[in-house]
C-alpha cells in the first residue's frame, strides 16, 4: 500500500480528505505512483504533470523520506519506506507569498 | 417570475449573485473553487442550468468545471470517476493540446515574443468560454497562447480549430502585457458559420466557414504603439461587442480608441467622439437598443484607473461619437480600480440591466440601463469576469 499526500487544492479537486492510499503492481516509481493516482482520480490528470509530455509541472515538487526526488528519473525506484507504506510520497506545490 | 444570475470570476474564486427581476435584493453564493483564478464563468444560452467555468492556477494548470444545475454543484467533465473499460478518455476536460495532425491540424510554429524573437506556442490557460447558442454541449474556448478550441461533448474533450493558429500571420502575433490571449469570441446568431474573435495583441479575425479558415479584420484600426500603425495585424484589441439583431455591426474597445464597423469588421472607423479618454477594456451593447453602447474609460495604458478618481460608465445612444457620463451611485472621488475586458455584461429584462466588476472587488448593477448604479457586493477578490443569465 502506497501512501500519497496531496496539496489541499488537489485534495479538493479529487474529493478526498487526508492521505490517499494506492495499490501498485510492480516497481514503485514516480511514474507508477502518478499513473495509479491519475487512474483512481482522473480529475488530477494534467495538474501534476503535462498531459502529453508527462513532464512535472514547474511549480510541483515530489518528496520521499524528506528527500526531493523531483529531478530523479520518473522510473527510478522510490525508497523502500515509501514502497512499503512506512513513509508517504509527497506532492508539494511551490511556496508562494511573502 | 423572471430573474437574473450574475456569474463572477475573480482572482480567488467564483461567485454567483442572484436576484429576482426587480434586481434590488441579491443572494451571494461562493466562493466556488476558492483560491483559484476564475478567468471566466458563462452559462449556455440553450440551457441556463448549464454553466461552464475556467479555473486556473500557476501551480496546477487548467481545469474546466461544469454545472448542470445553475451553479449549485460542479463537476470536472470526464474526471468524476474512473472510466469504464472501453469508455471515453478520462480526465481530458483540461487537455488543451494544439492540433498538429496532418489531417486537421497545423504545424506548431512560433509567435513573436516581447523582445521580438520567435517563441514556441505553449498552452497556458483558458481566458474565455463561449457556449454555443443552440447546443448546451458545444462550447468554444479562447486560450493563451492564442488559439481556439471547441468541445461538442460537454467539455469532456477539446479539439483545436487549428486554422486560426495556422493563419499566415501567426509568427507576427505578439503577447500583450497579460499574455498572448484569445479573449473575445462572438457567435453570429444569424449565421452559424460566422465567428468573430480577438487576440491581444494580434487583432480581430473572422471565420465564415465555421472555423476552418480565418480572415484578419483590422482595416481602419490605427495603433501608434506599433511600428506600422495601420498594419494588418498587431493591434491590441481589448474587446468586441455586437447586438444579436445586427451581427454585422461591431463595436470595439481597442488599447486606445473606441471603434465601430458596419460591415462585419471589413472596415472600422473611430467613434471615440467626446470620451474623456478612449483607453479602456470593456465594451457592451444594450440588450434592446442596438445603438446604445457602454464603455468604462480608463486613464491610460500605464495608469489603469479612471480619470480623476471618478468611476464613470459612458453611454452612447447614437452608436458612438456622442457619449454621456453615468455616475449616479458610482464613486466620484478616490476611486482607482480597473474594469477588465470580460467584466461587463447586460441582462435581457425589459428594463435592461448593466453590470460590471472591478479590480477592487466591487460588482455594480444598474437595473435601468445605466441611469443609476449600486454595488451588489463591495469586497470580493479582484474581478476578472462578469456574465449575466436572464432567467424566465
Amino acid at each position: 500500500m502506497i501512501r500519497v499526500e496531496l496539496p489541499q487544492h488537489l485534495r479538493t479537486l479529487a474529493h478526498v480528505e487526508g492521505e490517499v492510499q494506492l495499490e501498485i503492481q510492480g516497481a514503485v516509481t514516480q511514474r507508477s505512483v502518478l499513473d495509479a493516482l491519475e487512474a483512481r482520480y482522473p480529475a488530477l490528470c494534467g495538474t501534476m504533470r503535462d498531459h502529453v509530455t508527462l513532464k512535472r509541472r514547474p511549480f510541483i515538487r515530489f518528496f520521499a523520506c524528506e528527500e526531493d526526488v523531483s529531478h530523479e528519473s520518473p522510473d527510478a525506484p522510490l525508497p523502500d519506506a515509501v514502497a512499503k507504506g512506512a513513509e508517504p510520497f509527497l506532492v508539494v506545490g511551490a511556496i508562494a507569498g511573502g | 417570475m423572471s430573474g437574473v444570475r450574475v456569474l463572477v470570476g475573480t482572482k480567488k474564486g467564483a461567485f454567483i449573485l442572484s436576484s429576482d427581476g426587480t434586481r434590488k435584493r441579491w443572494k451571494v453564493s461562493g466562493p466556488h473553487f476558492a483560491g483559484w483564478e476564475m478567468y471566466h464563468v458563462k452559462g449556455s444560452p440553450a440551457d441556463p442550468s448549464r454553466i461552464y467555468a475556467s479555473q486556473t492556477s500557476g501551480w496546477f494548470g487548467q481545469i474546466i468545471q461544469r454545472s448542470s444545475d445553475g451553479g449549485k454543484t460542479w463537476e470536472t467533465p470526464g474526471g468524476e470517476k474512473p472510466p469504464a473499460p472501453g469508455g471515453g478518455p478520462a480526465g481530458a476536460s483540461n487537455k488543451f493540446v494544439y492540433d498538429t495532425s496532418a489531417e486537421s491540424g497545423k504545424p506548431l510554429t512560433t509567435h513573436q515574443w516581447y523582445d521580438g524573437t520567435q517563441h514556441p506556442w505553449e498552452f497556458k490557460r483558458v481566458w474565455h468560454l463561449e457556449p454555443s447558442l443552440t447546443d448546451p454541449d458545444t462550447v468554444y474556448a479562447g486560450v493563451e497562447d492564442a488559439a481556439m478550441f471547441r468541445t461538442t461533448d460537454g467539455a469532456k474533450t477539446w479539439h483545436e480549430l487549428a486554422g486560426l493558429r495556422g493563419h499566415g500571420t501567426g509568427p507576427k502575433w505578439q503577447p500583450g502585457a497579460g499574455g498572448l490571449g484569445l479573449h473575445t469570441i462572438l457567435l453570429d446568431p444569424a449565421n452559424p458559420n460566422r465567428i468573430y474573435i480577438a487576440i491581444s495583441a494580434a487583432g480581430a479575425f473572422r471565420t465564415d466557414d465555421g472555423g476552418k479558415t480565418w480572415k484578419a479584420i483590422n482595416q481602419g484600426l490605427r495603433s501608434q504603439y506599433i511600428p506600422d500603425p495601420k498594419a494588418e495585424i498587431g493591434h491590441c484589441v481589448h474587446r468586441i461587442a455586437l447586438h444579436p439583431s445586427r451581427p454585422d455591426v461591431l463595436f470595439m474597445q481597442k488599447h486606445w480608441d473606441v471603434m465601430r464597423s458596419d460591415n462585419a469588421g471589413d472596415l472600422w472607423h473611430e467613434v471615440s467622439g467626446n470620451l474623456p479618454t478612449d483607453f479602456g477594456f470593456v465594451i457592451d451593447v444594450h440588450a434592446h437598443e442596438p445603438e446604445t453602447v457602454y464603455v468604462v474609460p480608463i486613464k491610460s495604458d500605464s495608469e489603469h484607473y479612471p480619470l480623476e478618481g471618478k468611476l464613470r460608465v459612458y453611454r452612447s445612444r447614437t452608436g458612438g461619437n456622442e457619449w454621456e457620463p453615468l455616475t449616479k451611485g458610482l464613486p466620484q472621488r478616490n476611486c482607482y480600480v480597473d474594469v477588465l475586458r470580460d467584466a461587463m455584461a447586460v441582462d435581457k429584462l425589459d428594463s435592461c440591466g448593466v453590470y460590471f466588476g472591478t479590480t477592487g472587488g466591487q460588482v455594480y448593477a444598474s437595473p435601468d440601463a445605466g441611469d443609476t448604479w449600486s454595488p451588489i457586493v463591495r469586497d470580493l477578490p479582484a474581478v476578472l469576469s462578469v456574465e449575466v443569465q436572464t432567467l424566465q
